[in-house]
């Protein structure tokens, strides 16, 4: 099973990898419509900074929560891996709350993804990180599940590995979100 | 709220040929399935017919056996060639008859949905199909590998795949496809100028068919770079393989560009937004920058394969090393990166200004250097070696004079002034159709002739092949070189009628004609097949090489054990079974030792995914909203169920192996 370990692992930063090519078509499209507001308003207007500062700091705990719950895996310790995925869990779903709070108070102003063509790019490259954020909560739950009813075998062991890689992936991405997206539209 | 969305029985209503095709089938498929069970029934023929089918779920449907997937690839793309040349007959018949008074055979919206379909179903459906088809079959047996990295998310891969064909196909029937050619440039693709469900068609087929393309780009990657045979290092790898290893690196780089744009254009259909709409701030050539910086490796993506499969195929049958393999290696590898940088040479028109258009032009002729290095080394390969001109040299033949045509062509396009001239006339579809037929198709044909005794255990009949390509490499001359004289006459592609006084006419006659001789190169493909199969116990691949071959799949019995290697000895050579044998007499030592392995389980589950797929995507199309959640969340739950599975794997004991290696050697 050691030769899967290896191939499943560097399969997944493959995979990671074309989801950062969507993720830059994205961020690129974004870049080429961030001024197209068609008369509406622009980044500066829309964005409350100190909100989304809440999001990231809850979303980088969140990194870091996972980091532990790895530690506890590799040290045979599947109490403290359910104890801090729990953490996770709840912080990501933190962070989804604050989005679609986001999201809801924009369109319920008039500012939905049909405002123009920077509020479409907006939404859906901030939607794809979340729907990326959505699987992967949907993900942890199953892996919690699996770790209640069969500890920490090596095929868990694994599968958690991937889990904890993708969600610091997704970490990583809303990384670029908040400056490209915030803070440059904050300053623009 | 309507229970099938938009879906209404209108849907079903076709004019013309199209509706003539329709309605027949739409009649005859109730009566042929009625005369089926009834036939069953009068003649007591169930049990046989139940043992069928039960044999195809297990045999082939269910199989993980990447040398099965390989082989219903081929099938599916060969089904669909015959629609991509139907579609392709019917172009020309139109442009050669519907001139002055005359309007041809169908109406311009037909016309427009015949040249969107062929264009879509020849690039999507045949030649991915058969590219990832060859690779499934060749490529573990050439690295000395039993199986895929990932056997499961092959078959899931697969069957995404034809859950795309299917649903491209169903177009067809229930609604209409898109008629805004292969790439639905907006804003004619935005809702607003195209409203019916052709787009929708084309968007959804394409998404699903293309993860499954991502999928098997990550998959042979990893098999590639994790499941070598000991000791054949990257330098040792077999030409087709760092071939492939190429075109799956543009595969992992370019197919997510492709997954999000076709998702912006469909949310723009879809949600009201506004990426790329003619107003509220949508930007059309975005769509047109991003499309091709996914269609231009795209190109590559096919051919490359190609490539490799030519040179296994002259090197094999000249009797010689491959000449220049490290120069090869370097091609690739600059092919393989420029293709990322040329992407605007498809647009110079658009306007992006004189320096822009200049770094791409001299960045696109750049391209024909590492190209020209392939073909001379290929050449010299030929050069004081012992040729053997079978159908496979024929095709590699052929494909050195059509691709050197289109290579040059293409240079010549790659001035941006020359170009302005000559965008978007029939010029630039005759270079095209040289590189994707004279290039990719007429490699994969030397492969699938090639690679037939491996994996069929007998070879195709060579007279019929000859055949076969002479009416190919006729025909193609015929239907191209009149588009190149018309497109310097000035000739718009996607022309459903001109005047006569253009004197087109003869010109499209004569393509007219070579589209009866590529059909006649078909009917004898056809030919071939049946009567190999016919005549297989004569042509029966006893050996194992019948080609006196130098990579490691003409090591094993033909056709090749399900777990491909019953032992996995180092290898020390670049082409270390032509070594082997020369430094042996025998070709394989007397005595193995065998040891258990582990081979994965057979598996409806990728199909089951590739299904919920479809019925997502055909649920969005009409808008049949409470299916949509449905569906996805049947996709999500059978993928968890299956990648939590802990036993989807089987052990294989050496005794097994020793008994069937003892079979093989008798």
């Amino acid at each position: 099973m050691h030769n899967n370990d290896s191939k499943t692992v560097f399969g997944f930063w493959v995979y990671l990898m074309t989801d950062c090519v969507l993720f830059a078509s994205l961020f690129v499209t974004y870049a080429v419509l961030h001024g197209n507001t068609f008369g509406g308003p622009g980044a500066a207007e829309l964005f409350s900074l100190p909100f989304v500062l809440g999001e990231t700091l809850i979303l980088l705990t969140s990194s870091f929560t996972a980091g532990l719950a790895m530690l506890a895996a590799h040290a045979g310790r599947p109490r403290q891996v359910l104890a801090w995925f729990a953490v996770t869990f709840l912080l990501g779903v933190a962070f989804l709350t604050m989005e679609v709070t986001e999201f809801s108070k924009l369109a319920h102003e008039g500012n939905s993804w049909q405002r123009s063509g920077f509020l479409s790019a907006f939404f859906t490259l901030v939607g794809t990180h979340g729907l990326h954020i959505t699987s992967g909560l949907i993900w942890m739950g199953i892996m919690m599940t699996k770790v209640v009813r069969g500890g920490l075998a090596p095929n868990t062991l694994r599968r958690l590995t991937l889990l904890s890689m993708f969600w610091h992936f997704l970490d990583i991405i809303w990384i670029f979100i908040f400056t490209i997206v915030y803070l440059m539209g904050a300053a623009s | 709220m309507k229970i099938l969305g938009n879906l209404t029985f209108d849907a079903l209503k076709h004019d013309g040929i199209t509706g003539l095709t329709v309605n027949a089938m739409l009649i005859g498929a109730p009566i042929a399935f009625i005369l089926l069970v009834a036939g069953l029934t009068y003649f007591k023929r169930w049990p046989t017919a139940i043992g069928f089918v039960k044999w195809l779920w297990k045999n082939w449907l269910t199989s993980l056996d990447p040398k099965k997937i390989g082989v219903m690839y081929l099938v599916t793309a060969f089904a669909m060639l015959l629609r991509g040349v139907a579609d392709a007959a019917m172009m020309r018949a139109q442009q050669a008859t519907s001139v002055g008074s005359s309007h041809g055979i169908v109406s311009s919206d037909t016309f427009q949905q015949v040249f969107t379909a062929h264009g879509t179903i020849m690039i999507f459906f045949v030649a991915m199909g058969l590219m990832f088809g060859i690779i499934n079959l060749v490529l573990p047996l050439q690295i000395g590998a039993r199986d895929v990295a990932f056997p499961f998310m092959n078959s899931a891969s697969f069957w995404l795949y034809v859950a795309g064909t299917v649903l491209i196909n169903l177009s067809l029937v229930v609604g209409q496809l898109a008629a805004t050619g292969w790439l639905a440039y907006p804003p004619l693709s935005e809702l607003a100028y195209s409203p019916g469900v052709g787009v929708d068609y084309w968007i959804w087929s394409l998404q699903i068919a293309g993860i499954g393309s991502m999928l098997s780009g990550i998959n042979f990657l990893v098999t590639i770079l994790k499941m070598r045979r000991p000791g054949m290092t990257l330098m040792k790898m077999p030409m087709f393989t760092w071939s492939v290893l190429n075109a799956m690196v543009l595969v992992a780089f370019a197919f997510p560009i492709l997954t999000a744009t076709l998702a912006m254009l469909a949310l723009d259909r879809t949600l009201g937004m506004h990426f790329f709409t003619a107003g509220a701030g949508g930007n059309a050539m975005m769509y047109v920058n991003l499309i091709w910086a996914w269609g231009h490796p795209e190109v590559y993506i096919l051919v490359l394969p190609a490539f490799g499969i030519f040179s296994e195929v002259v090197a094999t049958y000249s009797h010689k090393r491959l000449f220049g393999y490290t120069s090869m290696v370097w091609a690739l590898g600059a092919i393989t990166f420029l293709s990322f940088i040329v992407w605007l040479h498809h647009f110079f028109t658009m306007g992006a200004g004189a320096d822009v258009n200049t770094f791409f032009g001299i960045m696109t002729a750049v391209i024909a250097v590492p190209t020209g290095v392939k073909v001379f080394n290929w050449l010299f390969t030929m050069y004081r070696g012992r040729v053997v001109f079978a159908t496979p040299m024929l095709w590699f033949l052929g494909f050195v004079v059509t691709f050197t045509i289109g290579g040059m062509t293409g240079v010549l396009m790659s001035v941006p002034a020359i170009d302005f001239q000559v965008h978007n006339t029939l010029f630039l579809v005759a270079h095209f159709h040289n590189m994707i037929i004279g290039g990719v198709v007429f490699g994969y044909f030397a492969g699938i002739t090639y690679w037939w005794p491996k994996i069929f255990g007998f070879k195709l009949n060579e007279r019929l092949g000859r055949y076969a390509f002479w009416c190919w490499f006729t025909g193609f001359l015929l239907a191209f070189i009149p588009l190149y004289i018309l497109g310097l006459m000035g000739a718009a592609r996607r022309l459903d009628h001109y005047d006569a006084s253009m004197g087109w006419q003869w010109l499209f006659i004569v393509s007219g004609v070579g589209v009866l001789f590529i059909s006649a190169g078909i009917g004898f493909q056809i030919l071939q097949l049946a009567y190999s199969v016919w005549k297989r116990k004569e042509n029966r691949d006893t050996t194992g090489d019948p080609w006196n071959g130098r990579t490691l799949e003409w090591s094993v019995p033909s056709p090749a054990p399900y777990y491909n290697f019953a032992v996995l000895s180092p290898v020390t050579e670049r082409d270390p079974f032509w070594e082997a044998k020369q430094k042996a007499g025998s070709d394989r030592p007397a005595k193995q030792k065998y040891e258990d392995f582990e081979m994965p389980k057979n598996s409806p589950m990728g199909m089951f995914i590739a299904a919920f797929a479809f019925i997502f995507g055909f649920a969005v199309i009409w808008h049949i909203w409470w299916l949509v959640p449905l569906a996805l969340l049947a996709v999500i739950t059978t993928i968890a169920i299956r990648t939590l599975d802990d036993h989807s794997e089987y052990t294989v004991t050496a005794a097994e192996v020793e008994e069937l290696e003892a079979s093989h050697a008798q």
